[in-house]
């Protein structure tokens, strides 16, 4: 499963990223999304905006769906 | 934030003459508070990313030592690929440093803690300053610092810059450090390992932080959180922020115009009881163009101190809130089918502030073509300085309940039309940009925060207009009251000093410093020739002053879009500033009082020409220094001159069809 196919106020475990480019992989990388960090939905903006995700505990992040398409995911052992 | 001063000129030199430390780190982790802190220095602050755009550079004594410190750009990644850490990548290649201040969010170590062990790997000394340490405890997450030291292989000191907590003991440290004269890093060996790329392993992290770090197990609703609900609402979170944004301006119009009359009642005071008397025995020809060109002039400028610096204030509130970044996400829709992103956005609202620091914040961008488009919008962000043109020609002509609505339309255009430019131009400036921003935390800047911020750009705007709008105004009151009956005073001779200056200093100096002169003022001695030949061509006799004389030069251009022929000399010189359209209406109308001033455009202009004038001035072209920054930032001189160009034809065209317009309906 992708982020971008996550729902609004679920969470799960990030499994890979497949991303070409690496200066975004870099850059996400360092924003905390590693393979087994947590990542929540929290919600998405109008229009086919941006996504508003948490990953790990205490950062939060916009990013667009075609962004999100690159982080596969799978579910979190805590949530059904 | 550099504002209305372009980038800072460093002076760092490749030795080392004292101790050198800089302060790195991500992106909105406090470096520029914590280096306020450190220095005393007043570099700005905000809670969006990207802030820091330039090297600052502070030399201080730390406990009786001179040591000089430098504040870099934030980056995510030192060994990272785009724009804004080729600048700390750079730096670090070219020049050695005693320590290196690697700042982190304590909130988020568990992720920022990667670049520490970069620098490490890379051989740099460093030192990790756990900034945000208030925010940390308030998520409920423990550090123990010694251990982590003891991990890290480095010194490690929390500290909350911004609540002045922590920092003695980190001086105390640094001074401790750089006394121990350890090894330097040498840029020659770092060029190699950093154009590596090296990866820092997952598990190197999770090692460090094991028994060190202690995140909380559950996160609590914040304060933050229950913020975002409603402000990023998807229905009400956008129109809310533009009543935000709106309540702002209108704050700013409510307190600041009476402010300005005690400021114009100042300036009136000191012109009666001392400039007057002063001037008495001069003359009349010298006292005219002491009192009504130069003291008028100025008197009129800054009669907006208050204005502007209480628009700064609220600005600096903003910014520092973390709302803009929300701004952004809310934005992208709209902004990503412009061909731009929510960052564009929200440099553009920056823009209102000055346009210089946003050109300049573009560079966190990674795609030339984006970077591009933005720098072409923000020329149309109506900046402080055009608002003080609108200010005072709106308070002239419109009474003051419609008055801010007229203020408002030109915000609004102001927007249209650099969003319009997006869409217009995105053809030619396709980018596939990736948009991953992140989101702070709500903040409220401290009064000392705000307070600095308003006194910047206080003694900014105190530069400038001492400077070239002092400068500006004197060649607007020259233009209007030369040539006294001799009819040609300055041609042959200004031509002869243009082109004879260069070649004597050639003949004198050789070849070599001729180039490096005309390089540097080239362009500055092609406009004043061009300038030159313009004045000594124009129709008229040599009894009208020049001002009248370009006026009708220009008039077959400016009066199909209504902009009366004695404005014409205040628009020539509101190129070098936008102030200075202001402070030429003194000389054009021969009054210093401002209010004697606005009574006359109202008796000689009407609302429709004057929203005509206005709607040009918010187009037509953005100042001296924001060209310059076009021009540094994009290293492309036809896109800067299309840039000129196409605001010049722009502001033309909407002024005609606008004028036009009206006056069929009226």
């Amino acid at each position: 499963m992708k982020l971008l196919h996550l729902k609004p106020g679920h969470s799960a475990i990030v499994s890979a990223i497949n991303i070409d480019d690496p200066g975004l992989s870099r850059r996400l990388e360092a924003m905390g999304f590693t393979v087994g960090q947590e990542v929540k939905l929290l919600r998405k903006a109008w229009w086919n905006g941006p996504l508003h995700v948490r990953v790990g505990m205490t950062t939060e992040v916009a990013m667009r769906r075609h962004e999100a398409q690159g982080i596969e995911i799978e579910p979190s052992v805590n949530q059904v | 934030m550099t504002y209305c001063h372009g980038s800072g000129g460093t002076t760092l030199s490749p030795e080392l003459t004292s101790k050198r430390v800089s302060v790195m780190g991500m992106p909105n982790v406090g470096k520029s508070t914590l280096f306020n802190q450190i220095t005393g220095a007043s570099a700005f602050v905000g809670n969006w990313p990207g802030v820091t755009v330039d090297l600052l550079e502070a030399e201080v004594e730390l406990e009786g030592q001179p040591v000089e410190f430098v504040d870099l750009p934030g980056i995510y990644d030192l060994e990272g690929y785009s724009e804004d850490e080729r600048v700390v990548q750079d730096f670090f290649e070219r020049f050695p440093v005693n320590l290196v201040l690697v700042v982190l969010n304590a909130g988020q170590i568990d992720r920022q803690i990667r670049l520490a062990l970069q620098v490490k790997a890379l051989g740099i000394p460093g030192m990790v300053i756990l900034n945000m340490a208030d925010e940390a405890q308030h998520f409920g997450i423990q550090i123990h610092v010694e251990k982590l030291e003891e991990k890290l292989g480095m010194p490690v000191a929390l500290v909350s810059a911004k609540y002045n907590r922590g920092i003695v003991q980190a001086k105390h440290k640094i001074r401790h450090l750089l006394a121990q004269s350890q090894a330097v890093s040498s840029p020659q060996d770092l060029t190699l390992k950093i154009e590596a790329h090296e990866q820092i392993p997952p598990s190197a992290i999770a090692d460090v932080l094991a028994e060190t770090v202690e995140m909380p197990s559950q996160l609590y609703r914040t304060f933050t959180q229950r913020l975002d609900s409603l402000l990023l609402h998807p229905i009400i979170g956008l129109p809310l922020f533009f009543l935000t944004i709106y309540l702002m301006f209108q704050f700013v119009w409510e307190v600041g115009l009476p402010s300005q009359d005690f400021a114009d009642a100042f300036t009136s005071w000191l012109q009666a009881a001392a400039i007057e008397p002063l001037t008495a025995g001069l003359p009349a020809f010298l006292r005219g163009f002491l009192v009504d060109g130069l003291y008028g002039g100025l008197a009129t400028v800054i009669s907006f101190v208050p204005l502007v610096v209480l628009f700064f204030f609220m600005m600096a509130i903003i910014e520092d809130s973390g709302y803009f970044s929300r701004a952004a996400y809310m934005m992208d829709a709209i902004m990503y089918r412009l061909g731009l992103d929510g960052r564009s956005f929200v440099l553009l609202i920056m823009g209102f502030g000055c346009n210089i620091p946003a050109i300049m914040g573009a560079r966190v961008m990674r795609s030339r073509s984006l970077r591009f488009l933005t720098i072409l919008i923000m020329p149309f962000a109506l900046c402080s300085a055009r608002l003080t043109v609108f200010v005072f020609i709106i308070d002239a002509l419109f009474d003051r309940t419609w008055g801010p609505l007229v203020l408002l339309s030109l915000y609004i255009i102001s927007f249209l039309v650099a969003l319009a430019t997006g869409f217009l131009m995105k053809g030619q400036f396709a980018n596939k940009e990736p948009f991953v921003i992140e989101l702070p935390p709500y903040r409220f800047p401290t009064l000392q925060q705000i307070w600095l911020r308003g006194w910047g750009e206080l003694r900014e705007f105190l530069r400038r207009a001492t400077g070239f709008i002092t400068a500006g105004v004197v060649g607007v009151w020259l233009m209007s009251n030369l040539p006294q009956g001799t009819a040609n005073p300055i041609g042959s001779a200004g031509l002869t000093l243009a082109i004879g200056v260069p070649l004597v200093f050639g003949m004198v100096t050789g070849g070599d410093a001729v180039k490096a002169f005309l390089q540097q003022a080239g362009v500055w001695i092609i406009v004043g020739v061009l300038a030159v030949l313009l004045l000594t061509n124009l129709p008229g006799t040599g009894d009208q002053s020049y001002a009248v004389r370009l006026g009708e030069f220009f008039a077959p251009v400016l009066s199909p879009i209504g902009i009366p022929e004695e404005l014409t000399i205040a628009l020539i010189f509101g190129f070098i500033a936008k102030e200075i359209v202001v402070g030429s209406l003194a000389t054009i109308y021969s009054l210093s009082d401002p209010n004697a001033i606005q009574a006359t455009i109202a008796q000689t202009i009407s609302p429709i020409q004057a929203y005509s004038f206005m709607l040009f001035c918010l187009l037509y072209s953005p100042c001296v220094a924001t060209l310059a920054t076009i021009r540094s930032e994009a290293k492309n001189v036809s896109f800067t001159f299309f840039s000129v160009v196409y605001g010049l034809v722009l502001a033309w065209v909407v002024s005609f069809i606008f004028y036009q317009g009206a006056n069929l309906l009226s």
